[in-house]
Order: C-alpha cells, then structure tokens, then sequence
C-alpha cells in the first residue's frame, strides 16, 4: 500500500509540474515535450489504478499521434523563434487577473464537491457494467464496446473519418504549374486519335511530328 | 495520506483542469498553447472518469473516456489543421494579432 501511495505522489507530481510548465513555457517546442512528459506520468497512473487498456490506448493516441502532431506544426511554422515574452500589449492584458481569478474560484468549486462526494457515499447507485475481476480490463473493454456501445463506437469511428476529411480539405492547396497525370485523359483516349497507319512510300521516308 | 482513495485521483483532476483554464487565460503567446491547455483539460475529464469507474466499479465511465480520447484527437487535428491554414494567410498566429473579427 505504501508503495502505490509513493508511485502515486510521484506520477502526479510530475504530471501537476509538468502542467505548469506547458502554461508557463516560453518556448512552445518545450511546451510539446512537457505534454508529452504529462501525458505519459497520467497514463502510469491509469495504469496503476489498473485500467490498463486506457492507459496503453493514452500512450499510443496522445504521445504518438497527438503530440507529435502538435510537434510537427510547431515545427513547421516556425513559432519558436518567435519573441516569446509575457504580457506584451498593454491593452489587452487587462483580463489576466480576471482569468487567474475565475481558474481559482473554478478549483475551489471542483475541491468542495470532491469533499460533498467524500462525506455523501451514498449518493451512487450501483450501475448494470460491474467491473467482474476474472477477466483482464481489456476483455472487459471489448466485451462492452462491441454490444452495448456499438453505435456510438462506429459514430466515433465518424468523427474520425470527418475529422480527417476536413483536415485534408483545410490544408489542401492546388499548385500552378505542376505536371500530373490525368486519369481521365487516359482512360477516354480513343483509338482514331492516337494511332494513325500510314503509308510509307518507299525510298522516302514518313515524315511525323509536323 | 498513505491511503490513496478516490479523492486523491480528483484532487489531481481538478488541479490538472485549472491548470489548463489558467493556461487558456494567461497565454499571450501563440494560439497552439491553447490548444494544448485544452488537451490539458480534457485529460483531467479522463483522471476523474476513470478513477470514478474504478473506484465505483463500473465500466461506462471507462468506456467514455476512450470516446473522450477520440474527440480530443479529431478536435486537435482539426484545430492544428485551421492554425496552420491560418498561419499561411497572414503570417502570424499570436493571440493579440489575431483580431480579425474584432471580438
């Protein structure tokens, strides 16, 4: 037991800290690998609380596609070298301290219905997907996923499909002047346009490409 | 304190949260870092979820965090996606430059 108490104040320290500093970060390039330092101490959480599927599934859709994602455009747009100081327009900065005042009223609200829910226990009634212990996490996952929950999986599925849709439509951009092979051309060509028989007359030659 | 409980899991969640409302609030620098402040929140609703379905033995709160995990994923591609449109229109994604639609 105190082995878990000491995995878990290490995993969410480092989570907590390395939150911070994908805020504070002045650099966006080391606010990227911060996140991807937060991403992997949650998932060794989840893992630890023992939904290991979760876990796994965190590290291979945050740390491998997301965040590289961001890695990647951070990369390519070149806004690491931009000048990266706090609170530069005068006129703007005005709702900093309304912001930090909102974010610390929004944590106290968030404590005081943690300790409601500590002091009320019975305010939970039991649901009909009992996690059965016999079986790993992964097994039961599948188990739900594919019967009861099958249409907001494949609606899921969707939102995938449109979200890659719409980043392909976003991003696409028609160049000028660049050779590309046209199906159609190719496929509707017939034969009188292409091929000409023609009748070499001897000892002169056929004279093409005029 | 040696006992890590349910609370522990949400305390974490909650700090992780305003953190990233504290991020989208106090960000001058360029609009990526918001995006990422969002992922930030949406991974404090995954700790709360899944420490619920734990802790309370139920396996809905597990399988709607894999569904979180996929909306996250579309909305960061999507978002980086329209940044990425934008930058190549006008050069710049800071926060304070981009007032185009005088909000």
């Amino acid at each position: 037991m105190i082995a878990h108490a000491i995995f878990f104040y290490v995993f969410s320290i480092i989570a907590v800290v390395s939150a911070v500093m994908v805020t504070v970060s002045k650099n966006t390039v080391h606010s990227v690998f911060f996140l991807i330092l937060d991403f992997i101490s949650i998932s060794c959480l989840f893992i630890m609380i023992g939904a290991e599927f979760l876990g796994m599934i965190m590290l291979i859709v945050y740390v491998g596609a997301v965040a590289v994602l961001f890695l990647f455009v951070v990369m390519m747009l070149n806004v690491a070298q931009q000048k990266n100081q706090w609170f530069i327009s005068k006129e703007n900065s005005n709702h900093i301290p309304i912001g930090l005042l909102i974010s610390v009223i929004i944590f106290f609200e968030l404590i005081i219905v943690i300790g409601g829910w500590k002091y009320k226990p019975d305010l939970f009634d039991q649901g009909n997907l009992s996690i059965v212990n016999d079986v790993s996490n992964t097994h039961s996952l599948g188990m739900v996923l594919y019967t009861d929950y099958i249409h907001i999986f494949q609606i899921s599925g969707m939102i995938l499909l449109i979200a890659m849709i719409g980043a392909i439509v976003l991003t696409f951009r028609q160049r000028e002047g660049v050779k590309k092979q046209s199906y159609l051309k190719q496929i509707s060509r017939e034969r009188a346009e292409g091929v000409e028989v023609v009748e070499v007359a001897s000892n002169k030659g056929v004279k093409i490409d005029d | 304190m040696i006992e890590i409980g349910l609370g522990h899991y949400l305390t974490l969640g909650a700090v992780i949260f305003s953190i990233g409302i504290i991020g989208i609030f106090l960000n001058r620098k360029n609009i990526i870092v918001i995006l990422m402040s969002i992922e930030l929140i949406l991974l404090a609703v995954n700790i709360n979820l899944v420490s619920f379905s734990m802790y309370l033995g139920d396996l809905t709160g597990q399988v709607f965090t894999l569904f979180i995990l996929t909306v996250a994923a579309a909305e960061a591609a999507i978002g980086l996606a329209i940044i990425v449109v934008y930058y190549r229109n006008s050069g710049t994604i800071r926060v304070e430059e981009i007032d185009k639609l005088k909000g």
